[in-house]
Formats: structure tokens, sequence, C-alpha cells
């Protein structure tokens, strides 16, 4: 990323006629203690940049703790905001901008490498004059230590400023910094002061004016003390988009599936798909039901699917965890379910509020016995909607659970996409009361496709026990050695009659070079960034996408062997090698290059990681660029 | 009215007339002796009597001995895994107000391994019938001691005699929040076991019902001087309560006036121990119901649903900025 933050700034130097430059793209963070609204602030401004026509991608800096202590490194809260003149997919790189309430918080950020040289700091400078002198020491250290990484450092009366209007400056400074920012990044002030209204609608309307106020100020502040005026042209879209986050895509999605039932215990980050759900699934008629926990919430919304209701339940690593058992009887009775996990970091209670995408083998083999089902992963925001419609209608078609898989980083993702335009098939139709057909028995397995229609309670004549023993064709409790082989048969037929209908991954780049990349899940974006970039620069690289995770996808052992090298890279832990204790043998893979080495028999390395951070598409590129020397030198070597 | 249907009835009957057949299917696998054979017949009787349609009717199980029961009825039925009887059956009554639903389960699967839902479906107060057969000891694996075992007794797990006491079944449900029927009977005095279910399937609400159930196999002695002697059992007798004929009334020794009304009385008479109170110990019509909760907002057609997301979507929509 260019600099584009380049002359410097006199604060006391006002009114004077800046220029107006056009960049292409920013990013931006805003961060502070916890409670400060930071959040809120950067919110608004990816709402308020969605709205003018931008692109924009958001990423939540999110504590563990709720509160934890104040100025402290580790409890940085905030949020990044990307926005650019084109469909942005990820995070990117380093902030360009950076607006801290403190500058401990910065630390933290520093840590996770989120700025450099090139960014422009606006400090909170009411710690300079702070009545205690260990702050005055820290913050003056940390200023000098800032600059000396490059950074520009500018700072701020904000505290000051927004005393003159409001007594606490807590409850506020975030909309001063955001009347900031959309000087700074010219932003519609009419849509700002709507969406204050926005977020305060159930507030009064005094507090309103009040935040529209503080607004104004920081806007008017930043006229007359910076220099720096910017200008990020929209996209030309000719068609209505929607913007939001991956989890409201996801509660969207389920409304749009006719799903009439979500069964749910609350875990992060799932849990903000029940939050929405809670506040508008009545009006498509449906309803929430908080289990006392994810095992009684599985086994809820398994009995609801039982009796024709269409159910969906969603969780996160450790709530999967507990559904394992449920799940296994969901496969052995073929009752049709839709498990949302929304991963997060793991094994155990792990991140709680951070990415990863750990969960890929637990979802495909968690289950004691032979159990399978199908697995999808969105990879993006407007996948989180469209997968779970897709999900819904597979759960039925092959009456079988199926998990969508989502992430930490596609949750508090926002994004626009194309407005969905909702059709009734997509719907999950009635459930059907008419008699049942005499003479077909409750599982009458289809021997080519191990299909079989399944009656509902309701239907006269089609009285059958769900049972999780072994069974046959009518449902009977059966442990006779084939009786057994061929229920498991008809449920692992199903699974290759699905798969008979996915065509092959698109490629993203030349269909054959030096080096593959194959991702899943949330790193779509960075991945086809970075590809984009070493292929601007004429690397034979390209990459490949998995959204149909199992059953596997047809035609990758052919895509496979046009490369030199196929790579993984994932969000997930894997061995390094190079360690004296790692060889060949034990080295362990990454979960979707085991999966895949297992099943095309195919040399693929992976790169991968447990930052509990999403991947930036710097850090793929570098990696692309060193696959692709130590390829070279191998070559070089075998010569 | 509908008890006096009789099995060899000659009047003619509609086409919808259910018959006992109509609601058993199989043989029974249980052993001889077993409380389970007259825990369904009497299910099944209840189910005939209140001419419940089949296809209508659903038995939901756990895993053990006991949660075999749906395998022998004719109606529609969920064996599902060991302790978790009762999500399964809550999430088939949420939405489906208009199926009939039987929750069985065992001591160890409901006081055990699925304790924790068993508290949560008694404050759910959803209408069902839950019935706990409670043979004190784990069945089907073959004599493991049970959180209902009495004190001191010999299983393959506590050779020198259990630790703990026991829970007790009617305290902890009479404990829970919006519990709003609990009663208890056995499998071998049948009429008041055909008349507790009954009062049960007719009670609006989550109707807890524990059944002291004798195991030849591996608790022969547990209740043998119990079932051998009606002195042992006390009729808890009222109005309002679960009431048998005079001429059965009468052969009970020990007879308690309890109006199931008094939860705290209710509570005293859960305590005793010399004897096996049977009968209605609470009841309470007017609990909260979560499966009303469930069944409202149902079969919304689909312009409605799409007229919904549309206008939800709106809140989220960037209009095209080139027209
Ligand atoms: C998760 C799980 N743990 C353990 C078991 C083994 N198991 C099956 S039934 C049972 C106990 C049954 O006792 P109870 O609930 O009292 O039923 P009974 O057989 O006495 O009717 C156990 C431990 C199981 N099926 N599943
Ligand atoms: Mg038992």
């Amino acid at each position: 990323m260019d600099k584009h933050f380049h002359s410097t700034v006199n604060v006391d130097d006002t009114n004077r006629l800046v220029d107006l430059k056009q960049v292409d793209e920013t990013i931006i963070e805003i961060v502070s203690d916890s409670g400060e609204g930071a959040q809120k602030c950067g919110q608004s401004l990816g709402a308020i940049s969605a709205k003018m026509g931008n692109g924009v991608w958001t990423v939540e800096i999110i504590p563990a703790e709720i509160q934890p202590p104040a100025r402290s490194r580790e409890g940085a809260s905030g949020i990044r905001v990307r926005i650019g003149s084109s469909k942005v997919t990820n995070m990117g790189n380093h902030a360009n901008l950076v607006v801290a309430l403190n500058e401990q918080v910065i630390y933290g950020r520093l840590r996770q490498d989120a700025y450099n040289a090139n960014t422009l700091m606006l400090l909170e400078n009411k710690w300079a004059s702070h009545v205690s002198e260990d702050i005055r020491i820290q913050y003056k250290e940390a200023v000098n230590e800032f600059r000396q990484i490059g950074i520009e450092v500018f700072e701020i009366p904000m505290e000051e400023e927004c005393l003159k209007l409001i007594p606490d400056a807590r409850k506020g400074k975030n909309m001063w910094a955001l009347g900031l920012i959309c000087y700074m990044y010219s932003r519609n002030m009419d849509l700002a002061a709507d969406q204050i209204k926005l977020i305060f609608k159930k507030k009064s309307q005094a507090i309103i004016d009040l935040n529209i106020l503080l607004l104004k100020a920081g806007y008017k502040w930043a006229q007359n003390n910076l220099s720096y005026h910017f200008e990020i042209p929209p996209i030309a879209v000719d068609h209505d988009q929607v913007v939001m986050n991956g989890n409201e895509a996801l509660s969207l999605g389920i409304m749009a599936a006719g799903i009439e039932l979500c069964s749910m215990y609350p875990i992060t980050p799932a849990t903000s798909v029940s939050h929405h759900l809670a506040e508008h699934f009545h009006k498509v008629g449906g309803i929430i039901h908080q289990a006392e926990d994810e095992i009684a919430a599985m086994g809820f919304a398994i009995g609801a699917s039982f009796a024709g209701r269409t159910p969906v339940t969603v969780t996160s690593g450790p709530g999967l965890a507990l559904k394992t058992e449920f799940l296994g009887l969901a496969v052995m009775a073929e009752i049709p379910l839709v498990i949302i996990n929304v991963q997060r970091g793991g094994p155990s209670t792990g991140l709680p509020t951070k990415v990863e995408q750990s969960d890929l083998l637990a979802a495909m083999y968690g289950q004691a016995g032979d159990a399978p089902k199908i697995v999808l992963a969105a990879s993006t925001i407007e996948e989180c909607f469209h997968f779970v419609i897709l999900a819904r209608k597979l759960a039925e078609s092959f009456r079988t659970p199926v998990i969508l898989l989502s992430d930490a980083n596609l949750a508090t993702g926002v994004q626009p996409f194309t407005r969905p335009n909702i059709k009734t098939e997509w719907f999950a139709p009635p459930y059907d009361q008419s008699p049942w057909q005499a003479g077909v028995s409750p599982f009458d397995w289809n021997p080519e496709t191990g299909l079989s229609k399944r009656p509902i309670p309701g239907q006269k004549g089609g009285m059958y026990t769900v049972t999780g023993l072994a069974h046959g064709s009518s449902g009977e409790v059966a442990y006779q050695p084939e009786v057994n082989q061929n229920s498991a048969e008809s449920r692992s037929r199903k699974m290759a009659s699905f798969q008979r209908t996915l065509k092959p991954p698109k490629i993203n780049g030349d269909s054959e070079g030096d080096l593959l990349i194959v991702g899943w899940g949330s790193t779509l974006g960075a991945i086809q960034e970075a590809v984009q970039q070493a292929r601007n620069e004429d690397l034979k690289v390209s990459s490949i996408h998995l959204k149909f995770l199992f059953p596997i996808v047809p035609g990758l052992v052919e895509i496979f062997a046009r490369f030199k090298k196929v790579v993984t890279f994932e969000i997930n832990y894997s061995d390094t090698p190079g360690h004296p204790m790692i060889t060949q043998e034990n080295r362990r893979y990454a979960q979707l290059a085991s999966y895949l080495r297992a099943n095309t028999l195919c040399n693929i390395d992976c790169f991968s990681n447990v930052h509990g951070q999403p991947m930036s598409p710097d850090k793929i590129y570098y990696r692309i660029k060193q696959e692709l020397s130590e390829e070279q030198s191998n070559l070089s070597h075998l010569k | 009215m509908l008890n006096a249907t009789h099995d060899f009835c000659t009047i003619p009957m509609p086409d919808e007339h259910y018959g006992l057949n109509d609601y058993s299917k199989g043989m029974p696998r249980w052993c001889p002796g077993c409380g389970g054979h007259s825990i369904l017949t009497s299910v099944q009787r209840v189910c005939k009597d209140l001419q419940y349609p089949p296809e209508k009717t659903v038995a939901v199980s756990g895993i053990g001995c006991s949660s075999r029961f749906p395998h022998y009825m004719g109606t529609y039925g969920f064996h599902g895994l060991h302790g978790r009887a009762f999500p399964v059956a809550c999430g088939i009554k949420f939405r489906r107000p208009d199926l009939n639903v039987f929750a069985i389960t065992g001591d160890g699967d409901c006081c055990s391994i699925g304790a924790g839902h068993w508290v949560h479906a008694v404050r759910y107060n959803m209408k069902m019938v839950a019935l706990l057969f409670d043979n004190g000891i784990y069945g089907l694996t073959k004599k493991q001691t049970s959180p209902t075992s009495p004190l001191g007794t010999h299983s393959n797990t506590h050779p020198e005699g259990s630790i703990l006491p026991p829970i007790n079944p009617l305290q902890t449900t009479l404990g829970i929040s919006n519990a709003s029927f609990v009663a208890q009977t056995t499998d071998w005095n049948v009429a008041h076991l055909y008349a507790t279910i009954r009062k049960a399937a007719e009670h609006p609400g989550f109707a807890f019902v524990r059944i002291v159930q004798r195991c030849p196999a591996f608790m022969r002695d547990l209740y043998a001087d119990l079932s051998g002697n009606p002195e042992n059992l006390i009729y808890l007798k009222s109005e309002n309560g679960i009431n048998l004929e005079p001429n059965a009334q009468r052969k009970f020794e020990r007879v308690i006036e309890h109006n199931p009304l008094n939860i705290n009385k209710a509570r005293e008479h859960a305590e005793i121990s010399d004897g096996i109170p049977i009968g209605l110990l609470y009841q309470n019509t007017e609990n909260p119901r979560y499966d009303t909760y469930g069944a409202h907002n149902l079969g919304m057609n689909a312009t409605d649903k799409k007229q919904g997301i549309r206008e939800l979507l709106d809140h989220y929509t960037i209009k095209n900025n080139n027209s």
C-alpha cells in the first residue's frame, strides 16, 4: 500500500485550503478500551461508506473479556474498516489510519502487525496531562516509540473538545471521532446523521441530537486543523445491494430458507445470529428456542424435524462437540437438519472471539461410528446468506444433517452484496400430511442412490419408530450383518449421489502453473488478492476455493496434476517442517491438506497458523514467493 | 364415558374408531415379570379410551430397557439417545400442538444422564405425559447403581453396597419451578396405573408420573414385600385427585386425604419412607406452558414470509447509484 499521508500538519494552522486527494482505498482502525464505542464508530463508518457506494470490509477487534482493565495492551477493542473504490473482500494489510483513544491499546495491535511506518495515528492527548505521573510517562514513552517505528503520530485534544459539549466525554467521543474521519475521507454527512439516528433509535431525541452535534464538531475540528482530505470514489453498481455482517446474513438466510425454528444455546461468535433472529424471526413465522444446553438444542431441533418442522441449530466449536452424539443419531435415523458452526479458535474454550478454521475434520469425522453427512463452508458474507438456503434444501433432499461452516471473521465482517431476490422455492414446503403410500417402508432405500422418503407424524399409515440402533428398511431394530452393511452403504450412497451433482471448482488464474493455492472459508478474498498481486508480477500461481467439503468435489486430482506444487492455506494448526522433532512421517498437516492428501493421494503441502487472526493478503503473497523460490531451488537441486 | 367402552362392543363403530390393536406393534422383549408390560398396556388403553389417532401420537424415549417402549407402540415413535428423551419430545411438541406426546424414561435416563433436561422439561411445562420407569437400577446395562437405588444397594458397580442416599424423583420434580403435575403409581396396581396415566394425559401441561417398577432380573427383592402386601401402598385420596372405583379404593388399608393443590403437603408426602404414597401429589393447571408459545405464529404463507424478509432487507439496502 502506498503511503497516502505525506504532508506534515500544523495543528495550530487553521482555515487553510487543503487539496482533496483521490485514493483507491484506505484502511482505518479505531481502537480504545472496551466500552468506549469504537466499534459503533467503525460500524457506522462502514455503513455510511457502503451506502455511498464504496466497497467495504470490516473486522472487529474484540478482547476476550467483557471488561478488560483500562489501558491494557490485551484490552484493545475496536474495529478495522477497509473502504475501497472496488469490491473489498478482506481486511487488507497495514492500516493507513488509526484513531486511538489511548496509547496502550496500540501496543496490542502492533504486536498483531496491524500498523507500520505508513500508518498515521490520531491519538487522544489527554494522557499527556493526566494527574498520574506514571500515566504521563507511559504516554510520552509510547509516543516516542511509535515515532521511532516511523508512525506519524498526531496528538489530538479529543477529550477537551468533547467536554465543550458534554459532561462525560466517554459517552460521545466515538461520534466526535466519526466526524473527524468523515471529514478526512469526505463521507456524506447527511448519511452520517441518518446513521446516528438509526443506531440510537431506541434512545431519546435529546441523545440523538447531542450525538449529531458531536459528529459535526469532530468534522469541523478536522476541517480547521487537519490537512488530510481524501476522497474514495464509489463503485458504479447498476443493481441494489445489501450491506450486513456474516451473522446477519446467516440469520436472513435462515429466514429466506423458510426455516421455522432456531434451537440454540448462546456461544460466541455464533450468538449474534440468534439475537438477530430473536428480533425479526416472527416476521416470517419463525421462533427461537434457547435450550438448556447444546445437546438439548440439537435434540429439540431433531424432534422438530422429525415432526415435519424445519429447524436450524447455530453454534460454535465447543457446542459442536456437545452435539456430536445427536449428530450421529441424525445421520443414523436420516433426519434432515441444518447445523451452523461459526468457528472460533479451539480446542476447548480456545480463542472465543477469534478466527480459526479448526473444526473441519470435527465436522466431517467428529462422530462415533461411520456418520457421513454433508459439510459446506461459506467463504463470503453473501454465501452466508445463500448457503443456508442451499443447506436446507440439501438436508431435505438427501434426508441428512448438513453442517454449514462459517467463522469469526465472516461473523463480524461487513460487506455489501447483491440484494437477494427472495423466491418462494427457497422456502421449506409445508410438511406432508396426506396418507402414507401403503407398502412403502420408512427407509425404502433406493439401491443406487441410497435415497428414501420419510413419513411425518400425522401421515396416516406411516407410523414407524425412529431409532439410533441398527435398523432395516422398515425401521425395525436389526443386528444381522448384511442388514447393517446395507444400511451403512445406503447412507454412504447418498453422499456419492450428491457428489455426482457437483462441478469441479473454478480456477482463479491459469489452469496450470507452478503453484496452486487451495483455500476454504473466509480466506477467499485475501487469497485472491494475494494471487492477483503475484500474477501481476508474472508468477505462475492460481488458486481454487472449496465450498463443498464433504463429500469431496470432483475433478481435484486432475486440477492438482497441472501444477508443480499444491499448497493449502488455512487458519488452523500444522507442524512446520524443519523442527528437529518433526519428520516427513510424523508431520501433522493442516486439516484440509490432510483430507485432500488422503483422498487424492497427491503430495499436497500446507501453510497454516493459529494466530487467531484473518490471513492478510501480504502474508499470503510473501508465502507465495517463498513457496515458488523453494520450488525453484528444489528443481535446481534435482538438476 | 369413554371409560365404559368395551373391546367386545357390538355396537357398530364409525370408521375412525381405534381399538387396542391400533396401538400395539410386535412382541415386547422385556423379561417376564418386568413392570414394563403393564405400563405398556395401560398406555395403550389410555390412547384407545381417549381415541388418540395413532398417526397423531408419538412415543419418545431415551435408552434403557424401559426406552424400548416406542418399538411396541403402533403409533409414531422415537427411540433416541440415553438421557435425551425430553429435548426430543419437547422439540416434537413445540410446533406441533396437534400431536399427543408420551415421553418414556428410565431412572438412569432421567435422573442421571438426563437430569439437566428433566429440570428444564418440567419448567417448560409442555403438554405431554412423562413416564419415569423407576426400577432403581440400570437394567439394560446389567445392574449398575442408579441415582434412585436405595442406600446400600449391591450392584455391579457397588458390590459392597451403594454409598450415597438416592434422589427422590418426586421431591426433585416438586422443587422445580413451574412443575404442574406430579403423581406416583406402581406397575403392579394396574387399576391405579391406568387411572394415573389417564389423569396425566388429560392434564394441560407436563405431567410427570413416577412409576415404581419391578425389575425381577436385577432387583428381585426391592419391592417384593411391597407388591405382595397392599398395606405398603398409601392411597392419596382427594376429590380432584386420581380416583379409583370405591371397591378398588377399599382395598387400601392406609389412606391419606391430600389436596393436590397443596404443594407443601405434597412435599411432606413425597418424603414418606415406610410405604409408597400413590396418587396425585400436585397439580396446577394454570402454569404457563411453553408449547403455547411455540404454537403461535404457525403456518405463515409464502407471500407473507416473502413480504417479511423484503421489508427487513430494505433496512440493509443501498440503492443502485447508477440510475
Ligand atoms: C451416552 C451413553 N452412555 C451410556 C450408555 C449405556 N446405557 C444404556 S442404558 C443405560 C442405563 C439404563 O438404566 P435406566 O435408565 O434406569 O433404564 P432401565 O434399563 O433400567 O430401564 C446405560 C448406562 C448409552 N447408551 N449411551
Ligand atoms: Mg432403571
